[in-house]
């Protein structure tokens, strides 16, 4: 199975998981900073800044570029209930 | 004695300036969280340009008669080119869609944040045309005043923003400085004693945000304050700087700093085991000798004096028992307390004793997380009297807890499969 490994730099920790996975799924689990509120892809709670391997996220939808731009994300932010890592090798922290 | 507030008549706040609001003295309790002795006011505004008329907020509606008995007589529809809404919540923006319908050349100033949420409260296709959304440096002209925008996020919304009227120093703040005090005097030299109300509506609605509240003073202290106009409670025309300085004041620590970092180890025991857990949990954060590491059993004390030590604590591991299936009640008493300040990034973990379940320590990990903070270290659980090897692990909860504080936490790399 495909795999991806993201690391959470606020706690240090570093986790291999199937690729599809959502980041919040994953940050969850390890308790790292990136917290969230609807799940849905609206509140924009999740918030999270991709230091590097954004290229190995799935595109955002129609929905989280809208939901980034009405929040006035910097580029390179992504909303961790939507982000799916697709493979290679990203780093994040809240943001 | 001022006079006060007659029926269906606006208010003159500063020249060109009038109050168009709502009191609402039977209030007793507001958004469930507060409780309202006074009553409250929504206060809504009108400004008076020389090429445009503006509103600013609106009322609840079922206070909307009121609101437009007195807008109409200070304003006519076919003028109003402004409304503003500094911030959306129900009390403000009541009569918002009546008042769009009735003042059809107004355009709508909100919030960038604001936008998201007034899809959810009016038909978007209808009035998207009509929306402008502003930030800090954006400004409308009224001919011979000026609108000038601040925004100021999480006072105590996302869509908070305050509005500047610099031509007569007069700030419209929205629900920042404002209080639930019903008074038809209006005027804060003019109403009865609201420094209760006024600290109170602080310490349960801006207090969670008090790192926004510190940003929103770094914009407003430098203005030239003649009045604050805020949504509800007394118009600040006397001294208005000095309810500035109030808030600062509020928003720095609530204790004296210190420098050190500073974890804090909650416990609540029934035989000993947990109170056990939590002395090795404490001992193992002090090896590092560079944290401050405090031990509380909750049973000692209400809930409140925690919450001051949690708001200014950097990390905070909690040790229940679990019993029926769950942690403690007065563990969830304390927990249901930090809504009230801001936890979101501090550090947090769980640990307790337990009979056949244990179903505690993973109830409070969920709690922490969904609380905003950060969980790294797995809890550690114990049946009954911890094992050498369970006081062992508490230590190691703690010695890892504290390492992370300081950022000296090993990188840790792992599979998602080995997780729970």
């Amino acid at each position: 199975m495909p795999k991806a490994t993201v690391t959470f730099e606020d706690i240090g920790v570093t986790v291999t998981v199937p690729a599809g996975t959502r980041l919040i799924e994953v940050s969850e689990k390890v308790g790292a900073g990136i917290t969230y509120g609807c799940r849905e892809g609206e509140c924009c709670t999740c918030l999270t800044k991709v230091i590097s391997g954004h290229e190995h996220l799935a595109a955002p939808s129609v929905l989280e570029d809208q939901v980034l731009k009405d929040n006035l994300a910097p580029r390179h932010h992504r909303l961790a209930c939507q982000a799916q890592l697709l493979g290679g090798t990203i780093v994040v922290k809240p943001a | 004695m001022p006079v006060a507030v007659r029926p269906d008549t606006a208010v003159a706040v500063a020249p060109g300036v009038h109050w168009v609001g709502a009191l609402d003295p039977a209030m007793r309790s507001f958004d469930i969280i507060l409780r309202t002795a006074n009553g409250t006011s929504y206060n809504a505004y009108v400004v008076r340009g020389s090429e445009g008329v503006a509103v600013i907020d609106t009322v609840k509606a079922n206070f909307s008669a009121d609101f437009f008995a007195r807008l109409e007589t200070v304003a006519d529809y076919d003028k109003i080119t402004v409304i503003v809404l500094n911030h959306l919540e129900p009390d403000h923006s009541g009569a918002l869609p009546e008042l769009l319908h009735r003042a059809p050349k107004a355009r709508l100033y909100i919030s960038h944040q604001a936008q998201t949420m007034l899809k959810g409260l009016l038909d978007w296709k209808t009035v998207k045309d009509r929306v402008v959304t502003v930030g800090t440096g954006d400004e409308v002209s009224l001919g011979d005043r000026t609108l000038r925008f601040l925004n100021t996020p999480y006072l105590h919304w996302p869509d908070t923003q305050c509005t500047w009227l610099e031509e007569e120093g007069v700030l419209f703040s929205g629900d920042f400085l404002g209080c639930h005090y019903c008074d038809p005097r209006l005027f804060n030299d003019a109403v009865g004693d609201f420094r209760f109300s006024f600290e109170y509506y602080y310490a349960h609605i801006m207090r969670p945000f008090r790192e926004h509240v510190r940003e929103a003073l770094d914009l407003i202290e430098p203005l030239p304050l003649h009045v604050i106009a805020p949504a509800h409670g007394p118009i600040l025309r006397d001294d208005p700087a000095d309810y500035v300085r109030r808030y600062r004041a509020l928003s720095s620590s609530s204790l004296h700093s210190i420098n050190t970092k500073t974890l804090l180890v909650f416990y609540i025991s029934a035989y000993g085991a947990t109170r056990r857990m939590a002395e090795a949990v404490a001992a193992g954060a002090e090896e590092s000798g560079e944290v401050r590491v405090s031990l509380y059993d909750i049973e000692g004390s209400e809930p409140q004096p925690f919450v001051d030590l949690i708001e200014e604590a950097d990390a905070l591991l909690f040790g229940s028992p679990t019993i029926n299936g769950d942690a403690v009640k007065p563990v969830w008493d304390l927990l249901s307390s930090l809504t009230m300040v801001d936890v979101k990034g501090k550090l947090g973990a769980a640990f307790g004793s337990y009979g056949w379940s244990g179903e505690a320590v993973p109830m409070i990990e969920d709690r922490l997380r969904r609380l905003k903070l950060r969980v790294p270290v797995p809890g550690v659980k114990a049946r009954l009297s911890p094992t050498e090897d369970e006081f062992a692990a508490c230590r190691e909860l703690g010695r890892q807890t504290a390492l992370h504080l300081l950022g000296r936490a090993e990188h840790r790399t792992i599979d998602m499969a080995s997780l729970a």
